[in-house]
Order: C-alpha cells, then sequence, then structure tokens
C-alpha cells in the first residue's frame, strides 16, 4: 500500500483515540444507585432529627432553663430531667472507674503478654462475640448477678457495674487494636537496648497507642450514656421520688436520661411528646459531644508510622 | 583496605572436630548438587576459623533455629573474634538474620522460636536456664534493618537505654558522647529536642546506632542496616563501623557483597539445602574469602552466579 494522503499519522490516530471515548454508561448508572442510596440514609437522618427538634422546640423556647433544673413530675408544666442528667452522669463515672482499668488491663495483658496459643485465639474471639451480645441479656445479667447475688440491690451501683460488663469488650477490642497498630519494631527497639518487657510497654507501647484507646473507650462511654433496656432491667426507674441527689441515688431509687425518654413516651398526656422530645435532644447533644470529642483526639494525636 | 586479623591458630585441618559441621555441611545433598566436584580436601579448607579463647566474644556451636517446626538455620558452628566485624552473607532467605537475631535472644519475642545446640558468649551459653535475656540484650545491642526511632525527642531516643539500665551519671554527656560516637552530633546538637522520627533516613539509622551504643555494650549486631539508606548514607555507616570496631565488636548481616567485602573483618557465607534451612558453607578472613574461596558455591555466589 502507497503512502497516500488517507494514510493517518501517529498522531492523529493518538487524537482521535483519545477523543472517542463515549463514556461508562453503566458505570454512570451504578454511580446513580450509591448516591441513592447515600439520599435515602441522609434523609432518614434529616426526618428523624428534623422532627424531634420540631417537637422540642416549645419547650426549649417556654422554659430552657426550667426543663433541665426541675425533677421529674406527673404535671408536665413542671416536669425537668435534672434527676435523669445527674444519674446519667453518675453511671458514666461508675462505668469509668470499672470497665476503663480492667478493660485497658486486659487488652495489655492480651495484645502484649498472652502467647498465641489456641486458647488465646479463642479467648480473643469470644471478647468480640460478647461485643455483639443484645444489652438486655447484660441487663438479665445485672440483675441476677449484682442485684440479686451480691446483694446491690437496684441502685445506681448497680446499674454502673452493669453498664460497665456491657462495655468492657468494646473497650477491650479497642485498646487491643491501638495496641497492636504501634509496630513490632519499636517494641524491638526497646527490647534492644534492654528494656523489660514492662518497661517497653510503659514508656513506648502504651503511650503511643494511647490516641487510640482513649479514642475507643470514649466512645464506648457514649455507648453506656444511652443504653436502655439493661438499665430497665437493673431498676432505673423514672418515678416522681426519685431523689435530686447523687448520694441519695447511690442508697434508693435513680434514673437516667434514656430511662426517662422511654418513661415519657408511653405517658397518656399530649404535652409529654414535647418533652420526650426535648429530651432526646439533650441525650443526642451529649451523645454527640462526647462522639466529637474522640474524634478531635484522634485527629490531634493520630500518628502515622 | 586494612584487615587487622588475628592469625587464626593454626592450620584449619588440626581444628577439625571429629565428624565437625564442615563435613556435615558437605554431605547434604543439595550441597553436592551444587558443588559437584569439590575434593575433600576443599572442604576441609572451608573450616571456620579458630582464634585463642580470650578473642573469642561468641561461640556457635551446632546452633540450629526453628520456627515451630520449621528449621531455619541449621547446625552452624563457628566463632566470632573481638573487635572485629564479622559479615554474614547468603542469599535471601538464608536465615542470616535468624541466626543474627538468635545472638541477643531477639527472637524470643517470637511465638514458636527457638534453637538447638548453643550459644556461648565469653563461654556462658546464653540459652541456658537462668540467664536474664533483658541483661545479653543489655551487652549485645541491636540495630535494625529499617531505621526504627522512638516517636520521641532525639535526646530520649539516646537516654531511654541508659535510664532502663538505672545509669545515674550525667546524662546529658552520655547522649553526647554517644551522638558524637556515632557521628551524628553535629548534626542534631542544635535540636536535641526534636523528634527522631523528622531526621533522614541515614540520619535516623545513626541515631539508632547511637541509641545502641548508650548503654556501653560490648557487641552490636547489624541486620543489613543500611538496606533502606542511599549510597552515600551508605558508606557514612561503613566508616562509622570502622571506627566502632576500636571499642565494640560487630556483626553484621549484609545483603551487599561489596558492603562486606568494604567493611567487614571476616566473613561467613550461608546458604540454604533443599529443606530450604539454612547452612554455613565457609567462614574465613574478609579477603580471603572473597578472593580464594574454599567452595564452589562460595565462589558462584561472591562471582554473581547465583543468589
Amino acid at each position: 500500500m502507497a503512502l497516500g494522503t488517507d494514510t493517518l499519522t501517529a498522531r492523529e490516530v493518538v487524537a482521535q483515540r483519545l477523543r472517542s471515548g463515549s463514556g461508562d454508561p453503566r458505570g454512570l448508572v451504578l454511580q446513580g444507585a450509591l448516591l441513592l442510596a447515600m439520599l435515602v440514609l441522609l434523609a432518614v437522618l434529616v426526618v428523624l432529627i428534623g422532627d424531634i427538634l420540631i417537637r422540642a422546640l416549645p419547650v426549649f423556647l417556654d422554659r430552657p432553663v426550667d426543663f433541665l433544673g426541675s425533677a421529674l413530675s406527673s404535671r408536665p408544666a413542671r416536669a425537668g430531667i435534672v434527676q435523669g442528667i445527674l444519674g446519667s452522669v453518675a453511671l458514666i463515672v461508675i462505668v469509668a472507674l470499672i470497665a476503663l482499668p480492667i478493660g485497658i488491663g486486659a487488652a495489655v495483658y492480651l495484645e502484649e503478654y498472652a502467647r498465641d496459643t489456641p486458647m488465646a485465639r479463642l479467648i480473643r474471639t469470644n471478647i468480640r462475640n460478647l461485643a455483639g451480645v443484645p444489652s438486655i441479656v447484660y441487663g438479665l445479667l445485672g440483675l441476677a448477678m449484682f442485684v440479686s447475688t451480691l446483694g446491690l440491690g437496684k441502685t445506681l451501683i448497680a446499674g454502673g457495674l452493669t453498664l460497665a460488663v456491657l462495655v468492657l469488650p468494646i473497650v477491650v477490642i479497642t485498646t487491643m487494636e491501638a495496641l497492636r497498630a504501634v509496630p513490632g519494631s519499636i517494641r524491638e527497639a526497646a527490647f534492644g537496648v534492654g528494656a523489660t518487657r514492662w518497661e517497653t510497654i510503659r514508656s513506648h507501647v502504651l503511650p503511643y497507642a494511647a490516641p487510640g484507646i482513649l479514642t475507643g473507650t470514649i466512645l464506648s462511654l457514649g455507648r453506656a450514656f444511652g443504653e436502655t433496656a439493661p438499665l430497665l432491667m437493673v431498676g432505673a426507674i423514672a418515678g416522681t421520688f426519685t431523689s435530686t441527689s447523687v448520694g441519695d441515688m447511690l442508697n434508693g431509687s435513680y434514673t437516667a436520661l434514656p430511662t426517662i425518654v422511654f418513661d415519657w413516651s408511653g405517658k397518656p398526656q399530649d404535652e409529654f411528646r414535647a418533652l420526650t422530645s426535648a429530651a432526646i435532644v439533650v441525650l443526642l447533644v451529649v451523645i454527640l459531644l462526647i462522639n466529637a470529642t474522640a474524634i478531635l483526639l484522634r485527629n490531634r494525636y493520630d500518628r502515622k508510622w | 583496605m586494612t584487615v587487622h586479623t588475628p592469625v587464626p591458630t593454626g592450620s584449619p585441618a588440626e581444628h577439625e572436630p571429629s565428624g565437625g559441621p564442615t563435613i556435615r555441611v558437605m554431605t547434604t545433598p543439595a550441597a553436592i548438587d551444587e558443588s559437584e566436584g569439590i575434593e575433600p580436601a576443599a572442604s576441609a579448607l572451608a573450616t571456620p576459623p579458630t582464634f585463642p579463647p580470650e578473642e573469642v566474644v561468641f561461640e556457635l556451636d551446632g546452633l540450629s533455629c526453628f520456627y515451630g517446626s520449621f528449621r531455619a538455620v541449621r547446625d552452624v558452628s563457628l566463632q566470632v573474634p573481638r573487635n572485629q566485624i564479622t559479615a554474614l552473607i547468603g542469599p535471601s532467605g538464608c536465615g542470616k538474620s535468624t541466626l543474627l537475631r538468635s545472638f541477643n535472644r531477639m527472637n524470643d519475642l517470637i511465638d514458636g522460636a527457638r534453637i538447638e545446640g548453643e550459644i556461648r558468649y565469653h563461654g556462658v551459653d546464653i540459652y541456658e536456664a537462668g540467664v536474664d535475656p533483658v541483661e545479653v540484650r543489655r551487652r549485645i545491642g541491636m540495630v535494625f534493618q529499617k531505621p526504627n526511632p522512638f516517636p520521641k525527642s532525639i535526646y530520649d531516643n539516646v537516654a531511654f537505654g541508659p535510664k532502663v539500665a538505672g545509669f545515674r551519671g550525667n546524662m546529658d554527656q552520655l547522649v553526647e558522647e554517644s551522638l558524637r560516637r556515632a557521628a551524628l552530633w553535629d548534626d542534631v546538637k542544635d535540636k536535641l529536642k526534636q523528634p527522631g522520627t523528622a531526621l533522614s533516613g541515614g540520619q535516623q539509622q545513626r541515631l539508632c546506632i547511637a541509641r545502641a551504643i548508650a548503654v556501653e555494650p560490648d557487641v552490636i549486631l547489624m541486620d543489613e542496616p543500611c538496606s533502606a539508606l542511599d549510597p552515600i548514607a551508605t558508606l557514612r555507616i561503613e566508616e562509622l563501623m570502622r571506627e566502632l570496631r576500636e571499642k565494640y565488636t560487630i556483626v553484621i548481616v549484609t545483603h551487599n557483597m561489596q558492603q562486606a567485602a568494604r567493611a567487614s573483618d571476616y566473613t561467613a557465607f550461608l546458604t540454604m539445602g533443599e529443606d530450604r534451612a539454612g547452612h554455613l558453607v565457609e567462614m574465613a578472613p574478609t579477603e580471603q574469602l572473597f578472593t580464594r574461596p574454599a567452595n564452589r558455591i562460595t565462589e558462584d555466589y561472591i562471582t554473581g552466579r547465583f543468589g
């Protein structure tokens, strides 16, 4: 074939090919479907939060301080959530005091000390399973164990212990993950200059894993803050006689924010609808703050290896 | 290249133990396959050099290393002389690093790792019951393949070892001295509070060397210390090794044969058999191993015909 004028040069061929793209129709369809899924999720969230905010608005407009600072009451116009706030905060403190040392300790043992035996693997797997056990089961456990067997009664301590047991597997798992993220080369470096196992863990592994551990444990506290079912089992009640002092709650009846939401949502008077929504808003804001703290800490101290 | 060698005592033949390691090495099927035609006399030449007892830092006696049921190193017997640089060379996966890490019980940290045979350090079997591996590692320091400074300040990187060893003297002075000996002081003297991880790769590795010598060890083990470094940083570390040799005994694993030839006094060549277990082929003064290897496999390896 002779080289005529109709022969394309390499440049022309390349240009033609590069510009002949017809797009990727199947890819576009899929992208659309994915976008739709995301929009459905977003819509649910917006409707849910929007609906609650609108219902709660009158309460916060009429008596914002009064609502947060007043005691429970059967008369909607005077009802507040002060016992719920106090009770929930006290519960979280108990959970933190109990679940964090035990959970972090167990995780350090499993990650840093325990040999990789079938037994250790079985334990690790089962801790993951424990994290998936429905919370009502922990409520039953708390009722049998803390309220009855240990004779603590339906007190704040029993509630706190129950929630601590509930979040323990989560604390263990997140701590183990944070410890695993510290590279083995760091441990070797410490051992290599003659550090003992404990010196290596105390001076290097734990400090470098601390942001991850902190993030995970704070998130688990947020989980404990929102739990309702186990608390109902072990006796958090929303009676009008619930004391407004934490000291009394330790010995007698106590309540928590989610319990109040549950109780009020079942009340016949219409006015309680708005109050329920307002209590939910308070609950959500607290959980949001807890999670935001965790995210801030993670972003601030996140380490690339 | 200057090679300072204590003269090996006597000819190798005189020192060959009955049924000695070299014979066993040579009778492995793989060794025979690959070194076809080697006379028995040649294998006798490959007996590792021996040294007067006071010059011997490590003595390996029939050492095998296992990971679970897998044997990574088979039956290595050799001596490491004092204030010399001994290089371990050989193809990838021949167990050089495993062997090196058994010198300071670093493999203890790996589940399922164990040894058979003996490693005597100044005459003491370091795997014997009652020997504290922490004390072993204090005396036998290590520099790793990838620079691994702690994500702490340069100062704290160097000071950590002495601190856990209970050092009560002038820490500032010790840190400066260690950094000077690692040829890093001039680079970092104005930024001791900055993180060690912010240094360049070569500087990080010198920081790791400073960290290792801060605890005043007797031996420094180096596991391919230059494999992550550029040629200039590599040369800098090699110069440093020559300086450090005055005070320390150095054992280095290297992939780089030029590095072994340039920087070491003695070289041990390992390869692996068909069971994938590494074994010692020969050990000799570096110049001799690279110019007059006693073994065909060694010659093939150093001339680049395999590995």
